[in-house]
């Protein structure tokens, strides 16, 4: 297991070299660079500004200069846009608000959408399933830039009881509202593969033997069913976490959170190389973090996986 | 067993002789889509202490269905109506409750397949334990000693460190041994085993028959086996019920049964098994015994070897290792013969088969078809070949495409090797082939889920003999059929190699069905021939230790013969195939002892004309043989 772990981090470095080399020949590829507005600077202060951030430089050179910095000193450079601001500082300020509620998004998504999952697949074809069902579809069904401003709609202008959007450092009253709009359709899909893989595990041969044990059904569901039927779910969770800690522009820009997706998609638009390759490499390197966890998971759960 | 009469049971022993289960007029309906399906439609039987009651049938005969419906583990869309009394409890009126407290402890239930039944993500303890702890609250330690007790009970070696492993480290028949176990620990008063031993190799099945034989003995707990295998049933059952689409067409003793059928059923079920002890094809169409014979080798197989490289755990990249699923295999094929491949799981028959057919490329050895060496041969010069050489798959079903009618299937190898053919010409030779195979014409356009598992083997030859082959290799090519209809394939096929002088190799597990088809036989131990010749040298003359226990394993459909018989056992599982010793097993005085080493490789003697064994020690229960 621990020679396993080893040789996955190994191969993480060359697949994030590899993401690096790839976003750099994606945004040298597109037209246009950072500075570029619909008023051209004088040709002299474009040269001086070019200078100052080494654009000027061939793109292997700047390529290899960002690696090493990146490397040797964790330093991935000042922001193009932000111009006072490095990309360390915008992660550093933006990163935790969105690792805070997608966090909680993941946890909420899990429990609601694990608890449904299993109900409906016990009492499958009653009105408790297609309730189940019928709230998950239109749970998916419900984009996040819907659901923000009909969250906010009731709960802030009808009903007064949450704040309609900023920060604040994370004050409760808060996070509950982006909590429950990005986390809604994670929960939806969730639902939906427990209940296909439970009523699956239900199906099987080892469910009939535990029932022919004389075992009460709680304890057929929660000991002998709930682990396998929740290894699908396992492998869903990897890339989930990954895509609700690293947040959500629609989640940002309607709850006035401060977090990181703002930052890139905006980023994006302005060309801003740093922001963009920071931030790029902080999703990948999650990205790798959970897959790894979630195998991890994967054999300590089943125990015919052995790496 | 102190323990189990500590616990209050309902209503527990009764006058010896009075039944523990009575089943009348029971009848089980499913509400499905399609309407209500009868799947069980009044049945009766009961089972006394001591007694083992075999249900016999087909499948779809409801004899599941009966089982699991005294169990009250109907699917939830089933009902099951009559009287079912057992111990006076009446348990299709009785409640979630009752049923709890009996299932498991009074009555309990082993299933066909063991690989599946245990779940995969607990100990053994943990799923043996639970039992305990649910019926009778015993501490963990307590219940401990009785796992084990009963490990030990059904011939586990180790039984202390097998609480803590999981069940896919066991063997199949490890596993059924633990299910058995399982099913035991409560010291219950019936015992359901629906198809216990289908699902193994026939040593194997052997020593699991031995088991429940003594446990019925020693605990006196009934035993209703459920099975499709006569020969089983002979061996094990005192009595004997024979289902039907529900019904119960007949029932006696034993010997009744065997010994004077009356029901038509009955007899064409008898009829239809294949027996190992002899030959038995009344009436029917048997195979030319002078086929092939002084003619030249249609194929020359050499020393063939299919070698995988498997990883293995440990060091920081891993390592790899040889697994030898064919290791040095040779034989001849004459014109118009079949050769039958007999051995256990994992010994590598179906890995010849492909390696023969280059569908796994060999990796040493010689393929010599019609004088030439196709081992090794690229896509292209396979393809002009694959015209005479066709193989026909175990599961007809999984191995026809299920989006194209039975008529296409049948069709494409003549559109891959004859593609000038007109279509109506094509057409004309599918309807043609259908009829010879026994299949209506008018089935043509039909999709493989609306044909039985039977006609869809049908198929599955027609479609391999279609462009005239002339080697066909059958790979368990009947072993998912039911006995009756089994029957009428191997009829299908003896016919279709005496009319179009077929050559084949017949590859299976049950060696009664070979004997039938088969002019030679050939035994292959973990990738090795132990032994090759005709089939009655083999079956009444077999030489090698292995050969001897494979035949003596098998039950014959008979109650006295199969009681009378003598047996030669082999204990213990099948070593794993990554070991180079195991291969040896029969000839430990040579083996050095190292799982990796390169072994001596154990030689051919013809100890009478056509008659090869390979050597192996003396005192095997056999005598030993020495090049």
């Amino acid at each position: 297991m621990f020679a396993y772990i080893v040789r996955r981090l190994a191969v993480a470095v060359p697949t994030l070299l590899f993401l690096v080399v790839f976003s750099f020949v994606l945004m040298f590829a597109a037209p246009g660079g950072p500075f570029n507005s619909e008023r051209p600077l004088p040709p002299q202060i474009m040269a001086n500004i070019e200078a100052r951030y080494g654009l000027d430089q061939p793109y292997w050179k700047q390529m290899w200069d960002y690696v090493v910095a990146v490397v040797t000193q964790f330093d991935f450079g000042p922001s193009f846009q932000y111009r006072d601001r490095t990309v360390n500082d915008i992660i550093a300020q933006g990163f935790p608000v969105t690792l805070t509620y997608g966090l909680w998004s993941a946890i909420v998504a899990v429990i609601f959408g694990v608890a449904l999952g299993v109900v409906a697949a016990i009492r499958q074809n009653s009105w408790v399933d297609y309730t189940a069902v019928g709230i998950s579809i239109g749970a998916q069904a419900l984009p996040n830039f819907v659901m923000g401003p009909i969250l906010v709609l009731v709960f802030t202008l009808w009903l007064g009881l949450l704040p309609g959007g900023g920060w604040y450092g994370g004050q409760w009253q808060y996070v509950i509202l982006p909590v429950v709009a990005l986390s809604t359709s994670y929960m939806a899909s969730i639902a939906r593969i427990t209940r296909s893989s439970m009523l699956e595990t239900l199906n099987s041969n080892f469910i009939r033997t535990a029932k022919a044990k004389g075992l009460p059904m709680r304890r057929v569901i929660v000991r002998h069913a709930l682990k396998p039927a929740l290894l699908p779910v396992l492998s869903y969770l990897g890339p989930a976490v990954v895509g609700m800690i690293t947040g959500s522009v629609v989640v940002d820009v309607i709850f006035s959170t401060g977090g990181i997706g703002q930052f890139f998609v905006n980023s994006a638009f302005n060309r801003d190389y740093a922001v963009i390759m920071g931030i790029t490499i902080l999703v990948g390197a999650l990205t790798i973090t959970f897959n790894l966890i979630v195998d991890i998971l994967y054999a300590w759960i089943d125990p015919r996986i052995r790496y | 067993m102190a323990m189990t009469d500590t616990q209050t049971a309902p209503a527990r022993p009764q006058a010896d002789g009075a039944p523990v289960l009575t089943v009348r007029d029971l009848a089980v309906t499913f509400e499905t889509p399609d309407g209500a399906v009868e799947a069980v439609r009044g049945v009766d039987f009961e089972l006394r202490p001591g007694e083992c009651l075999g249900i016999v049938g087909e499948s779809g005969s409801g004899k599941s269905q009966s089982a699991l419906a005294a169990m009250g583990l109907l699917a939830r869309n089933g009902t099951a109506t009559g009287r079912i009394d057992f111990l006076g409890n009446d348990m299709l009126a009785a409640s979630d409750r009752e049923l709890l407290k009996i299932r498991g402890n009074d009555m309990s239930m082993i299933f066909q397949d063991p690989l599946t039944s245990l779940t995969p993500q607990l100990r053994i303890g943990q799923q043996m334990r639970e039992v305990l702890e649910i019926h009778r609250k015993l501490p963990r330690k307590e219940a401990d000693r009785i796992c084990i007790e009963w490990l030990e009970k059904v011939r586990i070696p180790e039984a202390e460190r097998r609480l803590r492993q999981y069940p896919h480290e066991l063997s199949g028949g490890m596993r059924q041994r633990v299910m058995i176990a399982m099913a035991m620990l409560c010291g219950p008063r019936l015992l359901f085993a629906d198809e216990p031993t289908t699902a193994l190799d026939v040593t194997v099945q052997a020593q699991v028959l031995d088991l429940m034989d003594d446990l019925k003995r020693d605990t006196g707990t009934a035993i209703a086996l459920i099975t499709h295998d006569m020969g089983v049933v002979a061996r094990m059952c005192d009595r004997i019920i024979v289902m039907r689409h529900g019904r119960v067409v007949e029932a006696g003793t034993a010997e009744e049964i065997f010994g004077n059928p009356q029901h038509d059923y009955t007899k064409i079920l008898l009829d239809a098994v294949p027996r190992i002890d002899k030959v038995k094809r009344s009436g029917k169409g048997e195979i030319d015994i002078d086929a092939g014979r002084g003619e030249e080798p249609l194929l020359k197989v050499r020393d063939l070897n299919v070698h995988f490289d498997v990883r293995m755990r440990g060091g920081l990249f891993g390592t790899t290792r040889k697994l030898r699923a064919v290791d040095g295999v040779s034989f001849d094929l004459r014109r118009g013969e079949t050769l039958g491949v007999v051995g256990e799981s994992g010994c590598g028959k179906s890995t010849l088969a492909r390696g023969v057919l280059n569908l796994i490329p060999p990796t040493g050895g010689t393929v010599a078809w019609l004088g030439r060496n196709i081992a090794g041969s690229d896509r292209q010069q396979m393809k002009a070949l694959r015209k005479d050489l066709q193989i026909v798959f175990q599961d007809p079903l999984a191995s026809l495409d299920p989006r194209m009618t039975i008529g296409a299937s049948i069709a494409e190898p003549l559109q891959v090797h004859t593609p000038e053919m007109r279509g109506a010409e094509r057409a004309a030779k599918v309807r043609e082939m259908l009829n010879r195979v026994g299949l209506d014409p008018a089935m043509i356009n039909r999709y493989p889920h609306e044909l039985s598992g039977g006609q869809n083997q049908r198929v599955g030859i027609a479609r391999a003999v279609i462009t005239r082959p002339k080697l066909v290799i059958c790979d368990e090519a009947v072993s998912a059929l039911d006995v009756s209809v089994q029957a009428q394939v191997v009829d299908l096929l003896i016919e279709l190699q005496k009319t179009m002088g077929l050559t084949m190799m017949f590859i299976s597990h049950d060696l009664s069905v070979v004997r039938e088809v088969s002019h030679r036989v050939m035994v292959l131990y973990l990738g090795r021939v132990v032994e090759l010749a005709g089939r009655d040298a083999i079956y009444t003359d077999a030489r090698h230790p292995y050969t001897k226990a494979l035949i003596a394993a098998v039950p014959v459909p008979d109650p006295e013969r199969e009681r009378a018989r003598e047996r030669v056992r082999l204990s213990g599982d099948l070593p794993s195939p990554l070991d180079t010793r195991a291969p040896l097993r029969f000839l430990k005085s040579v083996v050095k002892d190292d799982p990796v080493a390169e072994q001596y490789r154990p030689k051919l003697v013809e100890v009478a004309p056509e008659h090869f064994v390979a050597e192996h020690d003396p005192g095997l229960g056999s005598e030993g043989l020495r090049a």
